[in-house]
């Protein structure tokens, strides 16, 4: 008896948690995880920012002025990395851990301890990572991609310490996406059907699964290069019966969903901000759900289109150029819904709804060059050039790192329960979004020019572009502090904001006041 | 300041991929336009609506939101007509693609090989070769901490090599592309030629170029340190011109084996190789040894103060002769004579405070396998 009167008492007071350090330490709360989950991922973009510039600082103009190539080619492997494994999916976790239990009527994510261990094992990871960069020989220098036999019997001493960073971060994105299935498959409230969910909710789904899917063959990809390169196998070596070509397949059967993975949820988060600022339903629902699945089940039959030109039979350069193409029809659908839910609605441009809009039209011209580098002919001049830099930064940063930004702007108020400045916040869209442009755009010319990527020096023919890129890239860079003055002063104090800010926006968190309690949804909402 | 950065940029620099000097790399370059253009359409057309959304429906302008949120019909409409226009392209791209893979009868083939950071070509039919290396000196590109500031940057900086592949005009040459050591990729956007060099595999590619001239390519896939400065040069000759160069090229291997036969038989004093081992250490060694011998730390040796160098000479014979398996050192025997081979030695056993005294001859490096 008390053992249950005990309980009883805990559950008076809701909101009993340690205090200090040990509070974030030991929490298994949604929105305390999701508020770490960001928080580490916006340190992770300004680390792997910084050494972006140290990238664009050296490229500024022809022959080496600041580094040395192999710290060079340290820079662009691990810049990658950071970015792609420390910044957008841990910021795309962290909003999945705040958003989908509000969204779903759910009073917490399913497995909070795991959801706990999956964050934590995080930072071990990119210390790891971070610490090879100061080992003898240097960090990871073969490309985020590491191809082997570069990584392997050609790597620095410390792509052991590579390795088992990849593999923390493969755990860790695989107990976070088990944990949002979970979620949304058994503690939705009493009548939200898997049809009335939220879009978000519904990305954040398909790209868990897709999560579940390949992190374990990116595990198996790191393990092979590990045994390849210390314990004398040859899974990629030609002389031990291996096959280098074999490793960009098995990547590449991983990077190709991986890449979806990381512009999913945006689709979620553009789905949601659009209409609220059109005051108008999104158009098409069950054809946003529908094309999304689309998009993740034709992720896992086009990876060798990053492989034109490792030789492949003509037969398979034909397949995976049609399915390549055929995965533009679906993305167009999306597309054309967000201009229909546009199309006679009442719109108001507060800075969620510009940066949705500037995601839409710069996506949609990451999705133009993907689809160009889709033609194998013409892929065989793209391939391995600034125009594939250029292509991957439109969709990464204009469209995954945007629709993050748009997340946060929306979603700040019912977070901090204060509105964020909102010129500040237009003068950050309106600086990221010129010199992104002036950072990426030219990135097409270089590359159709014949500027090979990844290379520390060039020649001579390319030198007036890549000044101007590296121009916005010092300003695009610059542009992002404003964001964090935003944040701070917005998580600091400002005008209250009430407990639904925006007129048009629709969802279950908008119910509950600002800030959400710290434990929501204790008893389940009644969905209409 | 915008406005002069942006015309300095559209004076100096090609804004769009070249249509090159065959008749694929024109395909191709027609097929990147037609797309190129087809998004464009497509664009100006999306973001119109959208656009036109912006400036006509804002809530400022008193509009007022409509109802509607769903059309089946239309989801189809827009679903079909992409997927048409796709054929459309697709049809052109087969076409295209199915053409550049047909490697059949070629005139001339020739092998080549990437290893870092430098190309071999092996002409097939003639049973000779030769390397080609970067021939941009290292004052041009090494600046740090604003070294050497004063050395003009050439015209082709970073695209030049010593040694150019020499190939006729109107014939079609077939490449049969591989690697020793990594992955690289022989890349001639002029040829719309770009293959993967796999170490332990071989990859094909042709061409026939239809104009003469230099071409000028890069390696395309990372391959370590100095990925940047391995650049391709093409020689294009009318086919009488190619003649004679053939026929040069066959003397010079005859005077080659003479002057190895008398190297073989002379004594190299320790002045000569040291000024010859210099040259030869600068060109071949010192991308990974670095100039002054120290090497880089966890990457790649030193050879200053090293047991090898200052070692048993034998050991240090071998290692640059035959390389050492499985690291990144290489078998230099088909890359140097054993002329040079035996001043390289020398210099790196005397060079940086070495001072060992050793004069390694023709012959002892001779006897470990070189020419």
């Amino acid at each position: 008896m008390s053992t249950l009167s005990a309980i009883d008492e805990h559950n008076d007071h809701h909101d009993h948690k340690p205090k200090g350090m040990m509070r974030w330490i030991l929490t298994t709360n949604h929105k305390d995880i999701g508020t770490m989950y960001l928080i580490f991922s916006f340190l992770m973009f300004l680390i792997g920012g910084a050494m972006a510039m140290i990238i664009r600082a050296e490229l500024y103009q022809p022959g080496l002025q600041i580094v040395e190539p192999n710290f060079f080619n340290q820079m662009t492997t691990v810049h990658g990395l950071i970015m792609v494994f420390g910044a957008v999916m841990p910021a795309f976790t962290g909003l999945a851990n705040w958003l989908i239990p509000m969204m779903i009527g759910a009073p917490d994510m399913a497995l909070p301890r795991m959801n706990n261990w999956s964050f934590w094992i995080l930072p071990m990871a990119f210390a790891i990572l971070l610490s090879s960069l100061f080992m003898e020989g240097g960090g990871p220098n073969f490309g985020w991609t590491f191809y082997a036999p570069l990584s392997t019997t050609y790597a620095p001493d410390s792509t052991a310490l590579f390795v088992f960073s990849i593999h923390i971060m493969g755990i860790s994105s695989i107990l976070g996406a088990i944990n949002v299935v979970v979620t949304i498959i058994n503690m939705r409230a009493p009548g939200m059907s898997y049809m009335k969910m939220p879009l978000f909710v519904w990305t954040w789904l398909i790209t868990a699964f897709l999560l579940i899917a390949v992190m374990p063959v990116l595990a198996a990809t790191v393990t092979m290069v590990l045994t390849d390169k210390y314990f004398g196998t040859s899974f990629f070596a030609a002389a031990g019966g291996g096959d280098p070509v074999l490793f960009q397949h098995i990547f590449w059967f991983f990077g190709h969903p991986e890449v979806y993975i990381m512009i999913l949820p945006s689709f979620g988060i553009i789905s949601a901000i659009v209409p609220a600022f059109s005051r108008k339903k999104l158009f098409g629902y069950s054809s946003m759900v529908y094309a999304t699945a689309s998009i993740a089940l034709l992720s896992f039959v086009v990876w060798a289109h990053h492989m034109f030109t490792t030789g492949m039979p003509v037969a398979a350069e034909l397949f995976f150029m049609y399915c390549t193409m055929l995965i533009s029809v679906p993305t167009g659908v999306k597309v054309f819904n967000w201009v229909a839910t546009m199309w006679r609605g009442s719109l108001t441009f507060e800075t969620p709804m510009l940066f949705a809009i500037a995601f839409i039209v710069l996506f949609t011209i990451g999705g133009f060059s993907g689809l160009m580098l889709a033609i194998t002919p013409a892929d065989f001049q793209y391939h391995d050039t600034y125009f594939v830099v250029a292509h991957f930064h439109y969709v990464l940063v204009t469209g995954a790192i945007f629709s993050i930004m748009a997340a946060a702007y929306y979603w700040l108020p019912k977070w901090t329960g204060n509105m964020y400045n909102e010129s500040l916040g237009k003068l950050h869209f309106w600086a990221s979004l010129i010199s992104v442009n002036v950072l990426f755009f030219p990135m097409h010319f270089l590359g159709l020019a014949g500027m090979p990527r990844r290379v520390p020096d060039y020649a001579l023919q390319f030198a007036d572009f890549n000044q101007l890129v590296s121009i916005g890239g010092f300003a695009f860079g610059l542009s992002q502090l404003i964001f964090l003055v935003v944040v701070i002063k917005c998580a600091r104090g400002g005008e209250k904001a009430p407990a639904k800010p925006w007129e048009g926006a629709e969802g279950l968190e908008w119910d509950m006041p600002s800030p959400a309690p710290y434990h929501s949804h204790t008893t389940p909402p009644v969905i209409k | 300041m915008l406005g002069l950065i942006s015309s300095s940029v559209f004076a100096t620099s090609s804004l769009n991929m070249t249509k090159g000097v065959t008749d694929i790399s024109q395909r191709v370059y027609d097929l990147h336009m037609t797309i190129l253009i087809i998004c464009c359409v497509i664009g100006v057309v999306v973001f119109g609506a959208m656009f036109y959304a912006i400036i006509k429906h804002r809530k400022s302008q008193g509009a007022v939101a409509a109802q509607f949120h769903e059309s089946t019909k239309v989801e189809v409409i827009w679903t079909i007509i992409p997927f048409i226009i796709l054929i459309g392209m697709a049809i052109p791209a087969t076409k295209t693609l199915i053409e550049m893979e047909d490697n059949s009868e070629a005139d001339i083939t020739i092998k080549v090989t990437g290893s870092q950071w430098k190309w071999h070509y092996q002409y097939f039919d003639h049973d000779f070769g030769f390397y080609s290396l970067l021939s941009t000196p290292r004052e041009q590109y090494e600046n740090q901490n604003g070294k050497n500031a004063d050395v003009v940057k050439g015209e082709n900086y970073l695209l030049e090599v010593d040694r150019h592949l020499v190939l006729p005009i109107g014939k079609k040459v077939r490449f049969l592309i591989t690697a020793d050591d990594v992955i690289h990729s022989w890349w001639v956007p002029a040829f719309a030629v770009k293959q993967d060099a796999n170490p332990g595999f071989i990859n094909e590619a042709w061409t026939i170029i239809n104009k003469p001239g230099i071409y000028r390519g890069q390696c395309a896939e990372l391959c370590g340190k100095d990925h940047g400065f391995m650049p391709i040069v093409v020689e294009a000759l009318s086919q009488a011109d190619y003649d004679v160069w053939l026929a040069g090229q066959k003397q010079d291997i005859a005077k080659a084996e003479v002057a190895a036969k008398q190297a073989l038989a002379s004594t190299l004093t320790m002045d000569d190789s040291m000024a010859l081992g210099e040259t030869v250490y600068m060109t071949r060694c010192a991308a990974c040894h670095q100039a002054n011998g120290a090497g880089i730390p966890g990457a790649f040796p030193a050879i200053k103060g090293s047991p090898i160098a200052l070692g048993d000479i034998g050991a240090h014979i071998d290692i640059v002769v035959n390389g050492k398996a499985g690291t990144a050192m290489q078998a230099f025997s088909g890359q140097l004579t054993a002329k040079e081979l035996a001043a390289v030695i020398t210099y790196e056993r005397n060079a940086w405070d070495n001072n060992t005294g050793d004069v390694v001859q023709v012959s002892e490096v001779n006897a470990k396998g070189a020419k």
